[in-house]
């Protein structure tokens, strides 16, 4: 996908750096003359937006660190002195927290356009595999980070979660004691919790620039799923293309987002979190942030404590097998007339999982949480494999050109 | 062209829309915000038993946060376990309480049940009329000065407000006192100091910088003198009630126009004007009063106000309705003394989106004119 690069330094500082560090040439390669097809809908702005929430949630957070206590006594009491004392404090730290949401809502709709566009297979699996370690590393984050204001909510999330790992046989109590520091969820554990947070965010850039790096290899997937042909007639350059219409739909996330931060910004939220986190009391529900129930729901959904973990991680890591487990030689949903439609009843069954995750386990709920997690592996390790051999494709088109001609691409 | 074809076209340029529609949806938000609240302000949710997720937990020991622990198996039981024996105990404790509340409920069958069912869920709040509600709400100054003599001269005995300074009542966004009556107010306060240099404690007047000084030492001292009961900390209270108004409403409380954050504070006025006479077949352990809004329906504290005990010198009525709507604006504004300018800038903030974006998308159509895509 790189081609021939078309650099050529212009200034004499430039070319002083050329010989030196071509920064300037990797730099223009990638964000300028980059080759991106002409046909990318709007699903495609979803890496643009992450790549600015991941930035604006280190910005906002590095700020809000120098204001926070990592200490149980006064953990609750310092957030409440962000949002009180610290200028602009509200601000940052309704940013921050529904920053987290923003990110996942982004990243969960950058996945199932993935997945409806086939853009994990065949040359792109390791670009996958990558963002399925991002995804991991985001649901760690924003884990970790819900602890920190220590309220009630925080500190039965941190209490369930950890405890998930006490069901591995023979050494699971002794992992959750090293885990939290203790023997419950105590100071060592916010301390702990507290330093990762900081940390794991700059893994995940670590793992965004591979990411990146292995899109600018293969090159982006497209609605039509076909490759790149011809650079000239399949594609243009990345600016001002695609930076104009990144910048749209940046911008017109970020309505959404300041909607949610400052006019509704504790929707999201539990109002148990604004109560100190207390280990003598258990709040009737515990409900993990809205980005975890599909996840939380599965894991309830099976009675027995060990399958429920396996399954609970078998749900996110199955996604990294896609690219096999899915048979069909065709990419793009366009031209997949079954898989189309079952894409649709997956994603139903997704959002389903996520409501029943937020109610009690039990009557009705419990049993269409089971059926929605069946549903869920059977998508993966059934339908897909199945499905990829029996669906005969609609005719695919020869070049990203010609289906533009074919009039199927974007038209916004 | 195929029908395949067409469908996918459809497909596609249904979820371009989709992309497009949260702008759309900003857009119209400005103009309908007020409006929509002051449509919807009476009182219109008292359906009872409707969600079984009742949101709020106000004591430790409340026999319906047993039963809804259950839900949270199978970790949640695991973790009780592994974390902490003292919470089994505060439960078992509320035991007997419970056992004698369902003994109570006397034969008939059916009424039994009827009755059980109405003793596990509280009535959902009633909906209130907030000068701070939607996305041009602001306090109302006037109702946030009664409502802080309201909590003064009423709350105050029992509940403490740590994290309010008295430099907070001349902020901009607040009561906004006068720095001279800030002064005066704090001064008539003790706050506890020291070590001085025979390094000894010592009480001085409070200064504006000072907080709140609690009114029990600490939560012993509270249970001690009030029949074992600890009275929450007001400081976030506001924020940290809240009920669930169930699928689909739930969605719409996000919603430009239909924004509804007030959850909290109608869960106050509800459950302060909400006490009512304990009925024939429920028994009620002594110091413990009947309140359809409270989880489990009991709650320790005794009816707060009654009309007349405080002195309002604006004119206002001085009746429990307007005392317990005036105490829980000053409660939401101590919860968020920021509001105001949160929203103020806001507004400015979606406004310089909504337009920058409108720039944006019309830069980028006539950059891609001439590539057919």
């Amino acid at each position: 996908m790189e081609g021939h690069s078309q650099y050529t330094p212009k200034s004499g500082f430039a070319r002083w750096l050329e010989r030196r560090l071509p920064i300037l040439r990797f730099v223009h390669d990638s964000f300028v003359a980059y080759p991106t097809p002409k046909n990318l809908n709007y699903m495609w702005v979803f890496g643009a937006i992450l790549s600015f929430m991941l930035v604006a949630q280190i910005v906002t957070g590095v700020v809000l660190a120098m204001h926070y206590t990592p200490e149980t006594t006064l953990a609750f009491d310092s957030v409440e002195k962000i949002m009180r004392d610290v200028n602009w404090g509200t601000v940052l730290r309704y940013a921050h927290a529904n920053g987290a949401s923003m990110f996942f809502l982004a990243v969960y709709i950058h996945i199932f356009r993935g997945m409806y566009y086939g853009s994990y297979k065949e040359p792109r699996e390791v670009l996958w595999i990558l963002g399925v370690i991002i995804f991991m590393l985001m649901m760690a984050t924003g884990f970790l980070g819900y602890v920190l204001p220590w309220g009630q909510m925080s500190f039965w999330a941190a209490t369930v979660i950890t405890n998930l790992f006490s069901a591995i046989p023979v050494v699971g109590t002794s992992i959750t004691t090293w885990l939290l520091g203790g023997y419950s969820v105590d100071n060592p554990t916010l301390n702990r919790f507290y330093a990762l947070h900081y940390l794991v965010p700059f893994i995940i850039v670590a793992i965004v620039i591979l990411h990146v790096w292995a899109l600018h290899v293969t090159g982006q997937n497209n609605p039509s799923g076909v490759e790149v042909k011809d650079i000239k007639k399949d594609t243009v350059p990345f600016t001002p293309y695609a930076t104009l219409k990144d910048s749209v739909g940046i911008v017109a996330f970020l309505v959404v987002y300041s909607w949610l931060t400052f006019f509704v910004p504790n929707y999201l939220g539990h109002p148990d979190n604004y109560i100190e986190a207390n280990p003598l009391v258990t709040p009737p529900h515990i409900v993990p942030e809205w980005y975890f129930l599909p996840f939380y729901a599965i894991l309830r959904a099976i009675p027995n404590k060990l399958l429920g973990v396996i399954a609970l991680f078998l749900s996110i890591l199955i996604t990294a097998a896609l690219p096999w487990l899915d048979t069909s030689k065709v990419k793009s949903a366009s031209y997949r007339p079954l898989f189309r439609k079952e894409f649709w009843l997956f994603l139903a069954v997704c959002i389903g999982l996520g409501y029943l995750g937020a109610q009690p386990a039990e009557g009705a709920y419990l049993w269409f949480a089971r059926v929605f997690s069946a549903y869920y592996f059977l998508h993966f390790l059934v339908i897909l494999p199945f499905l990829g051999k029996i669906e005969k494709p609609e005719p695919v088109p020869e070049s990203i050109e010609a289906s533009i001609v074919r009039g199927e691409a974007s038209h916004v | 062209m195929s029908e395949a074809n067409k469908k996918s076209r459809r497909l596609i340029s249904s979820m371009k829309r989709l992309t497009l529609l949260p702008v759309a949806v900003a857009a119209t938000l400005a103009l309908l915000g007020p409006a929509w609240t002051e449509e919807e302000a009476p009182p219109s949710t008292t359906d009872q038993g409707a969600a079984p997720s009742a949101q709020e937990v106000d004591k430790a020991a409340e026999p319906p946060a047993k039963e809804a622990e259950k839900a949270a198996e199978p970790p949640a039981k695991e973790a009780d376990k592994a974390a902490e024996p003292p919470a089994k105990e505060a439960d078992k404790a509320a035991e007997p309480l419970a056992k004698e509340a369902e003994k109570a409920a006397a034969p008939p069958a059916k009424e039994k049940e009827a009755r059980h069912e109405s003793a596990r869920h509280e009535e959902k709040p009633k909906r209130f009329d907030w000068s701070f509600a939607g996305a041009f709400g602001r306090y109302d100054k006037a109702q946030l000065r009664r409502g802080f003599k309201v909590y003064k001269e009423v709350c105050s005995s029992c509940h403490s407000i740590k994290m309010l300074a008295f430099r907070n009542l001349s902020q901009p966004g607040g009561p906004e006192f006068s720095q001279k009556e800030v002064e005066a107010l704090a001064a008539s306060y003790k706050v506890k100091d020291g070590p001085n240099e025979s390094g000894e404690y010592y009480d001085r007047p409070a200064r504006p910088s000072d907080r709140f000084p609690p009114p029990f030492a600490n939560e012993q001292a509270a249970r001690a003198a009030l029949a074992g009961n600890y009275p929450p900390d007001m400081s976030v209270l506001a924020k940290a009630r809240g009920y669930s108004r169930g699928f689909p409403l739930f969605l719409f409380d996000a919603l430009p126009g239909f924004s509804y954050q007030e959850h909290g504070v109608d869960y106050i006025v509800s459950l302060m004007e909400g006490y009512e006479d304990t009925p024939p077949d429920v028994k009620m352990p002594d110091g413990q009063f009947y309140d359809p809004y409270m989880p489990g329906r009991r709650i320790g504290m005794p009816p707060p106000l009654a009309d007349g005990v405080v002195t309002y010198d604006d004119g206002a009525p001085q009746t429990i309705d307007q005392y317990a709507k005036d105490v829980a604006a000053f409660m939401m504004w101590v919860a968020e003394p920021h509001l105001e300018s949160r929203k103020r800038v806001g507004l400015g903030v979606l406004a310089f989106l909504l337009v920058f974006v409108g720039l944006l998308y019309y830069t980028k159509r006539k950059i891609w004119t001439n590539v057919p895509h």
